[in-house]
């Protein structure tokens, strides 16, 4: 795995007994040897311990502050960036013309410009984007600092013992705060559905304060597998399989994440990759939907899985596009898309798993309820 | 106790053999969270599909070893799949076979040329 590219923890998942694989061009840590199903756990009971220092941290400035970073950045996003606070972080995602979703993503206001988080293996076309659609923008990739994600019930005391002031972040808040692994950049979110923190730290100090946090009885390392697991009970999307550029924020059911300002009728309507599409999606519907769903008995449907209205014949109505067995929801989960008519929730179709089709309800998501501190 | 290079273990028990899978293999697969057996009393023939896993990871198969007849299946698994985890060389045994040419055996390995195999 040579031609793999490496986070500042590597050396130490190693020692900890991870099973590596390549992911996203890196080579990542799939599962420690706890386990996928402990570790999902172990993160939903105490808290989880991630590795997240392949996604892309970016910081825009612009001449004219924070303001102008995000007039700016509306071009590329259907999301009111300039209504962001100082010290809040905000979903959201970067469009195409044809209203597909090239990346989603975690905007933040930090006063005098902005800082964004994006997916691994989007980060180079991303950054190539901000810098091609941000011309008066200074767009740096922040190559010199580790990123963890410290999520579960337990995550605040632990951080808190470690690093005061966290305690009084709310979920979406960021920070700077110094500390004895020096100056973090912290926001109170995740990809897990529980309460937690993501933490930027400088590389150098990445794996001390890693060491810090696994050495409290509460914390465990956690790797992809459970990652996956935990994301997909908290019905959240991975990019590249639940979206793509080939499906629109309404289609996905991210209608959420598009403010109001940004829709028809509103102050800056438009003016995004893609607008016509998706307004006029948000006004008239998809034809398709993004749905949970939950297959009955203990047989996953995963990616790919067809999916059907009836038992026996008939065309696909949509496939999964993420499956699973939840290991607290306790049986198999999936997520997919069907055509608008057979996606209302409570009703059941069939996905044709291994030449049989098994019967599955549609459910709102998330199929494990959240558990974040407003 | 014999090995396939599927990695099962087939065990003679009076006049019928029972297969699971080796701990090594449990350890490959991780968590186990669903097992598909086969119905009792079907003739199966060696290399044919009997059981489906699903572990945390992705679908396996499970491959007939022998030809012969599915006289018993672990009912048990279909609840509580992790006890091939916990135990496969135990209570995580998977179905017995009524072999029809036990010379079939002959060729599989025994523990140490299965230790040998998996390194």
């Amino acid at each position: 795995m040579s031609d793999l590219r490496v986070t500042p923890l590597n050396a130490l998942h190693k020692e900890l007994g991870a099973k590596m694989v390549p992911f996203a061009g890196y080579e990542m840590p799939v599962q420690y040897p706890l386990g996928v199903m402990k570790e999902h756990l172990h993160c939903r009971a105490e808290a989880g311990l991630f590795d997240v220092s392949h996604m892309g941290q970016v910081i825009i400035r612009a001449s004219g502050g924070y303001e102008a970073a995000a007039a700016a950045f509306e071009a590329l996003a259907p999301v009111n960036a300039q209504g962001l606070a100082e010290g809040r972080q905000r979903y959201a995602m970067f469009t195409n013309a044809a209203g597909g979703i090239e990346d989603d993503l975690m905007i933040a206001n930090r006063g005098d410009h902005m800082f964004v988080v994006v997916n691994a293996a989007c980060k180079d076309a991303d950054i190539a984007r901000m810098k091609a659609g941000l011309p008066d923008c200074e767009v740096t990739e922040v190559t010199d600092r580790g990123l963890l994600a410290l999520q579960g019930p337990k995550a605040e005391s632990a951080l808190a013992g470690l690093v005061p002031g966290v305690a009084d972040m709310k979920f979406m808040d960021i920070a700077v705060l110094p500390s004895d692994w020096g100056e973090l950049w912290l926001s109170r979110s995740g990809y897990t559905g529980e309460d937690g923190f993501e933490i930027s730290v400088p590389a150098a100090q990445t794996e001390a304060l890693t060491r810090a946090l696994l050495a409290l009885d509460t914390v465990a390392p956690i790797g992809l597998g459970a990652r996956d697991s935990l994301r997909l009970e908290s019905g959240l999307c991975l990019y590249g399989h639940d979206i793509d550029s080939g499906t629109t924020p309404v289609e996905a059911g991210l209608n959420w994440a598009i403010q109001k300002v940004r829709r028809t009728g509103g102050t800056r309507a438009g003016g995004f990759p893609g607008a016509d599409t998706i307004l006029a999606q948000l006004e008239d519907g998809p034809a398709r939907r993004r749905i949970g769903l939950l297959p009955e008995g203990r047989a996953p449907m995963r990616e790919g899985v067809e999916l059907y209205a009836s038992a026996e014949g008939g065309d696909s109505i949509g496939h999964v596009t993420s499956g699973a067995f939840g290991p607290t929801l306790g049986g198999p989960m999936s997520m997919g898309y069907v055509t608008v008519g057979f996606a209302e929730d409570g009703m059941t179709i069939y996905g044709e798993v291994r030449g049989k089709r098994l019967p599955a309800t549609i459910t709102a998501m998330p199929f494990v309820p959240a558990n974040v501190k407003r | 106790m014999k090995f396939t290079e599927e990695h099962e273990w087939l065990r003679v028990e009076d006049d019928v053999v029972v297969v699971g899978i080796t701990e090594h293999a449990a350890e490959q697969l991780g968590d186990i969270v669903f097992i598909e057996l086969p119905e009792v009393g079907i003739q199966v023939v060696k290399d044919d599909e009997v059981v489906v896993i699903e572990s945390v990871k992705a679908a396996s198969d499970i491959l007939a070893p022998i030809d012969g007849e599915i006289t018993e299946v672990n009912e048990i698994l279909t609840d509580e799949p992790s006890k091939v985890n916990d135990d496969a060389a135990g209570d995580g045994w998977m179905f017995k076979i009524k072999a029809s040419d036990p010379s079939q055996m002959d060729d599989y390995m025994d523990e140490a040329a299965y230790k040998k195999f998996v390194g």
